[in-house]
């Protein structure tokens, strides 16, 4: 199994535990991830809200180079897999949009690079039961919430990630672990998302309501698997703490994460110690498989 | 809740412009307010996602690009995800939002056009993000240099934040992209 990998900017900086989860665990897997040369930023959420161009055109630089390698492109961040997926909607949808992006990357793209969500590679193309049968730890035991925020699954005419109200690849892969997944009403609500510093007001009143569902439900941990709702949801609680008085200590996980617990892997090598919530609950939790 | 519309106030209506460039029909709402229901921060704003396509349709001007609400949008999708009639309002923000930076007639409420503007310059620059000079560059741009500064010393230690920008990014084709898109509206 050969992918092309887009580790996206976050796997630089504030989403290395991502980044580094998801190589050890393809590795352990037999996922080969390959990162295209000089791969670029994908706009974000930045992009989009100034400029259609821009929004469409940087994606596609990486794109293009994807295509030359023949491979399927795999991204983990939710927001990268969005914009990814958005260029090449753009450019399937509009033939102005696709010459204007030609004039702009210097290339033509057709929009034609399959692009997968790393949780679709695990369900879709590895299985479930291959999964099982090399998991050497279990979760049993522990509760997880399992949350997706917006961009896996919106918008659903271009993303096509399971089903937009009520999502499931993340509950199905936590509960190959051994866990027990929570039925919550959270699980596609915003975090805030990029609205992290610049209003810190809105981040912080729709975290709390994610964090205090999450408690209702008897979660010991949330399960992500998008950059910015991990810190959204992880280092927030800090300010919810300080700001409003209460304390959460809600252990935000990536699924990479637990899947790494559960192959074997030393929490270390899945940068469990760059999560500014301690995970203590959660790697205490890994038991041996039966 | 009754919307009142100030004769006075407005200007010429911008609904065709809005339209184009969303490529987007509110001539089809029907006010059921599903998008207001499911927006996170519709409570937060004075004018919801409902109203403002009601404003648009009773040709509101200008005035409408000084909406909360542009500002305060997650671009979470959830309202177009929810129309019953298919209207893409997540496209219609992104260009009023548009209209509002090229006008630059709004008064751009709060500091997301300023966080943009500098995201978007690392990535001219490097090819990718570099949240160092990113974050340095918004707190001069807001004056709010100590915000959130007591988790600094924690990321840095956890090497959640990269000192250096990298230099692996194809920053030629970047830079083209950028020049383009600045042509291409006509700036």
């Amino acid at each position: 199994m050969k992918y092309a990998y887009f580790p996206g900017c976050s796997a630089e900086s504030t989403a290395r535990d991502m980044h580094e989860s998801t190589l050890v665990v393809s590795e352990r897997l037999g996922i080969d991830l390959q990162e295209p040369r000089g791969w670029t930023c994908c706009g974000a959420t930045a992009g989009h809200q100034t400029d259609p161009l821009l929004a469409a055109s940087l994606p596609a630089a990486t794109l293009v180079k994807v295509k030359d390698m023949g491979l399927d492109l795999v991204a983990n961040c939710a927001a990268c897999y969005n914009r990814l997926k958005m260029a090449n909607h753009l450019v399937l949808t509009s033939p102005d949009m696709r010459r204007k992006v030609a004039d702009a990357i210097g290339r033509d793209y057709d929009g034609s690079v399959k692009i997968r969500h790393f949780m679709e590679v695990l369900l879709d193309d590895v299985g479930l039961d291959t999964i099982q049968n090399t998991l050497q730890r279990t979760l049993k035991g522990l509760k997880v919430a399992c949350y997706y925020g917006c961009l896996l699954v919106r918008p659903h005419e271009a993303m096509q990630f399971d089903d937009p109200e009520n999502p499931t690849s993340l509950d199905r892969l936590v509960r190959t672990l051994g866990a027990e997944t929570l039925d919550w009403p959270h699980k596609v609500e915003c975090c805030g998302g990029g609205l992290s510093m610049t209003r810190t007001d809105v981040v912080i009143r729709l975290t709390e309501s994610i964090l205090s569902m999450a408690k209702l439900a008897g979660a010991d941990c949330i399960a992500v698997s998008c950059p910015m709702c991990q810190i959204n949801l992880d280092m927030r609680q800090l300010d919810i703490q300080k700001q409003l008085g209460k304390r959460y200590d809600m252990p935000i996980v990536y699924v990479t994460q637990l899947i790494g617990l559960c192959l074997g892997i030393s929490a270390d090598k899945l940068g469990f110690n760059k999560l500014m919530v301690p995970a203590s609950t959660v790697i205490e939790a890994v038991g041996d498989a039966a | 809740m009754a919307i009142i519309v100030t004769q006075e106030k407005a200007t010429d209506g911008i609904l065709r412009e809005v339209q184009a460039t969303s490529g987007v029909d509110l001539s089809v709402c029907y006010q059921c307010k599903k998008c207001t229901s499911g927006c996170p921060v519709a409570a937060m704003v004075k004018a919801p996602p409902s109203e403002i396509i009601r404003r648009l349709q009773l040709n509101a001007g200008d005035e409408i690009l000084d909406s909360e609400l542009l500002w305060t949008c997650l671009s979470c999708e959830t309202c177009s995800a929810r129309c019953p009639m298919g209207i893409d309002l997540a496209a219609v923000m992104d260009a009023l939002r548009r209209l509002a930076l090229d006008r630059k007639a709004s008064k751009q409420q709060g500091n997301v056009p300023l966080f943009n503007r500098v995201f978007l310059e690392t990535v001219r620059l490097f090819g990718r993000t570099y949240d160092m000079l990113m974050i340095a560059a918004y707190k001069v741009g807001t004056l709010k240099l100590l915000n959130d500064t007591e988790k600094f010393p924690a990321m840095l230690k956890k090497r959640k934040i990269a000192l250096f920008p990298t230099l692996e990014a194809d920053r030629k084709t970047v830079r083209r992209i950028f020049k383009k898109a600045k042509q291409n509206r006509g700036t």
